[in-house]
């Protein structure tokens, strides 16, 4: 599965994108984001507050009890601020 | 039906002029446009701006903005409807943002015109940084963006 990151979640993971392979435990964005903060020091930091962020699941906006399944790319990001 | 709106997302400046001109040249039909044109402001709350960065999720951006003008057009009587949205580094002064819809009567073309720049702030994937003399910084989301893009929610 592919998961991006965008503006400081990107600068502080350090880097834009990565692929991994789950555990069949994690089936939730949830889930996935207590996953990836296993990662490294700086996923966990990034990652650390779930209300300071927001997701997406194949380019939708997702809340973090959807489920995962047969998902190809999913987003994680700081709450949007354009125009 | 034909689409009845334009979206770009691009990292060269644009003119609003020839945005507007693009939407009523050749028609009659029209009887108003209403516009926004976002600009890169030289302040902060708290200090100065010198620069500012837009970054975006591409491919979901796109989506994004079409689904929003797909709305606008579904919910108000307008002949067009237009987001242009610049990415990348920008300085004080320089348009971010426009948006515009053609309606044959003003209150459409305003009330559409305001839903796409409220919807625009708070539900496509932009990310504002700002340079300022004490380095760069991630505008944080706002509160009363959220509130203004709630009064244009439906049931």
């Amino acid at each position: 599965m592919r998961i991006l990151y965008f503006a400081w979640l990107r600068r502080q993971i350090g880097k834009a994108s990565e692929d991994i392979v789950l555990p069949a435990t994690v089936t939730t964005l949830g889930d996935l984001v207590t996953h990836l903060r296993s990662l490294s020091e700086g996923h966990a930091a990034a990652l650390e507050d779930l209300e300071g962020l927001r997701a997406a699941i194949d380019q939708e906006f997702a809340e973090f009890d959807a489920p995962i399944l047969g998902a190809r790319e999913i987003a994680l990001f700081p709450p949007v601020t354009g125009g | 039906m034909a689409d009845r709106f334009e979206i770009r997302v691009q990292e060269a400046a644009f003119d609003p002029g020839a945005e507007l001109s693009a939407m009523t040249d050749g028609r009659s039909d029209i009887g108003g446009v209403a516009c926004f044109v976002g600009l890169v402001r030289d302040f902060a709350s708290d200090e100065a701006v010198t620069a500012l960065t837009l970054e975006h999720y591409p491919g979901m951006t796109e989506k994004r903005l079409a689904e929003i003008c797909r709305e606008a057009v579904t919910r108000w009587d307008l002949t067009s409807a237009r987001i242009v949205h610049r990415v990348g580094r920008m300085l004080p002064g320089e348009p971010i943002v426009l948006t515009a819809a053609a309606s044959p009567h003003r209150a459409a073309a305003f009330e559409a015109c305001w839903f796409l720049i409220d919807w625009l702030k708070t539900s496509a994937p932009f990310w504002k940084l700002e340079e300022t003399p004490d380095g760069e910084r991630w505008v944080d989301a706002k509160a009363s963006d959220d509130a203004a893009a709630n009064r244009w929610r439906q049931e």
